[in-house]
């Protein structure tokens, strides 16, 4: 190995840098694709053919627009606004409660291999974030701008835990069957129902700990609220 | 058979379309960014075909028309426009009339797209298959998107112009944010192809004593994390861990059990998953799609989570790997 080897390298400095110092990530990304490609002496004809066929091969990734019109449209109706006033109308759903019923269905749903039957656009923005937030103004009380964000962060970060760490145990696509290939390629042969097993312990773990830091969630959200209105209090007395 | 191709095509009218109501209120940035995104869905399929067949400019201009995309991305504003005034009592009135079923196709859209799935990969008229078998899901997604803006229409008594007008308004809003993950996974790409992983794996080999196997283990398991993060993928990170370390040092030299330390690997490699704005279609869409302030705040939520799981899985594989 030579120092040569290390040049392509300074494509992964350029990404820690322009994150770094909060240039548009898409610039980033970009620099760093052609620093990594001059780095590594490529041609400028193969380095926008590596580019090029590489974006067009992923573009899958952007196939979840289709759902935007028909979210857009019950939204421009009042999707959103109609999910907080149901949620209002149960008595016993807590913030918590919600958050975690969802980490749970998402996590199952994704053993099962039905990754793209939720996710940020299709579920989280329309129906789980607005729920959150009537949940949470119900159970815990009116929220300021800093809570709701918190309330609506913690919506998408449920969403993403419960996907990562249900679908590392379904067989059938993704990492298992990544897994088994790399193994099978270097020889060593393995059942995919063999590796998947051994995902379930840090998907139960997955589920534990998140579940106890959204009520840690609620907890201190309602302490905030109660020291809030406790000011509130004093201050009209003085 | 559907192909998937046939949604890319949907997916290239939508952005299309997009362009064009831009085009009427004068955004340009907006317009040509739309509009240059469309070409990957419109010919995608001719462009690797080409390049298959040793004809090379399609993908070349594509791969400038993407530096064009970097470049034109930091003209361009996210959040969106600003709403009129009443939008929100509009809205909140048409909720009261319209009611709960505004929500049949709104949970349409996983419904159906268990449904299609389903379907997909139990029916086989004739020995057809209904969908590409890579893409059963993907393919029931965009099928199901479809008929529920179609739902949707019945329900509100909107036209499909409506439809496909707030769509593009809802797009507008994520703006350069939807580029971000296919731009990572073509980073990915890239790195992979200029060798970045290998030489990431030999810089950590030489720094570590390959020896004892419990510091052989925190060095994999701290490579996936890292090299997740670098770049925004496990699956990126995973092949590279495991030929640099996993595989020569740990199951050659140490004896680990394969099966345990693949799976527990990868999900160590999720936690970082957790961490890193490279991971943008899981960490950063979604805070603009749910009008964060902060770009940063899903992953703000998400650290502690990770750090825990992170030390069960370390504990895990110290355990399980070397029974």
């Amino acid at each position: 190995m030579t120092i040569a080897d290390l040049y392509p390298l300074l494509g992964v400095a350029a990404v820690v840098l322009g994150f770094a110092l909060r240039f548009n990530p898409v610039l980033v990304v970009v620099v760093a694709g052609l620093v990594s490609s001059i780095a590594a002496g490529l041609s400028i004809g193969d380095m926008l053919a590596l580019l090029g066929s590489a974006f067009v091969s992923n573009r899958a990734l952007l196939l979840f627009v289709l759902t935007l019109p028909t979210i857009g449209l019950l939204e421009y109706f009042g999707l959103r606004e109609r999910a907080s006033m149901w949620i209002a109308s149960f008595r016993g759903l807590t913030f918590a409660r919600f958050q975690i019923a969802y980490l749970g269905i998402r996590q199952v749903m994704s053993m099962l291999g039905l990754t793209h039957v939720a996710g940020h656009a299709q579920t989280v923005r329309p129906l789980v974030a607005p729920m959150s937030l009537a949940a949470a103004e119900r159970s815990i009380g009116k929220l300021d701008e800093e809570a709701s964000e918190k309330v609506r962060a913690s919506a998408a970060a449920t969403d993403n835990i419960g996907l990562f760490f249900g679908e590392d145990v379904f067989v059938a696509i993704g990492a298992v069957l990544l897994i088994q290939g790399f193994y099978a390629r270097n020889g060593i042969v393995l059942e995919p129902l063999h590796i998947a097993l051994w995902a379930l312990p840090t998907a139960i773990a997955a589920f534990v700990i998140h579940a106890i830091r959204i009520n840690l969630l609620q907890s201190s959200l309602r302490k905030q609220l109660a020291q809030r209105n406790q000011q509130r209090e004093d201050d009209a007395q003085a | 058979m559907l192909k998937l191709e046939y949604l890319y095509w949907l997916v290239g009218a939508f952005l299309l379309a997009t362009a064009f109501f831009n085009l009427r209120a004068c955004r340009w940035p907006l317009v040509g960014f739309w509009a240059l995104l469309a070409l990957p869905f419109l010919f995608g399929d001719a462009m690797l075909a080409a390049e298959k067949n040793g004809v090379r400019w399609p993908v070349q201009a594509m791969g400038a028309a993407v530096i064009l995309l970097g470049l034109m991305a930091t003209r361009i504003r996210l959040g969106g426009h600003a709403e009129s005034r009443g939008e929100l009592e509009r809205r909140t009135t048409s909720a009261e009339q319209l009611g709960n079923r505004l929500f049949t196709p709104a949970l349409g859209i996983p419904a159906l797209t268990l449904l299609l799935f389903l379907a997909g990969t139990w029916l086989k008229p004739g020995g057809v298959s209904l969908f590409e078998d890579k893409a059963i899901t993907l393919s029931s997604l965009g099928v199901a998107s479809v008929l529920t803006l179609f739902m949707a229409m019945r329900t509100t008594g909107a036209s499909f112009a409506v439809g496909v007008r707030e769509g593009s308004r809802l797009l507008d809003s994520i703006s350069w944010a939807v580029l971000l993950p296919m731009l990572l996974a073509t980073l990915g790409a890239v790195f992979a192809a200029t060798g970045v992983g290998d030489a990431i794996a030999m810089l950590t080999t030489q720094a570590i004593p390959v020896d004892n196997r419990m510091v052989v283990l925190l060095a994999f398991a701290f490579g996936m994390v890292v090299f997740t993060v670098i770049m925004g993928n496990a699956f990126a990170a995973f092949p590279v861990m495991m030929a640099g370390i996993g595989l020569p040092l740990l199951i050659v030299q140490h004896h680990a059990h394969p099966a345990e330390l693949g799976a527990l690997g990868m999900l160590t490699g999720y936690c970082g998953t957790l961490l890193t704005p490279m991971a943008a279609n899981f960490n950063i869409v979604p805070a603009v799609l749910l009008e964060l302030r902060s770009q940063y705040a899903v992953i703000v939520s998400q650290i502690p989570t990770a750090l825990c799981l992170l030390v069960v899985n370390i504990a895990l594989m110290a355990l399980l790997v070397f029974r």
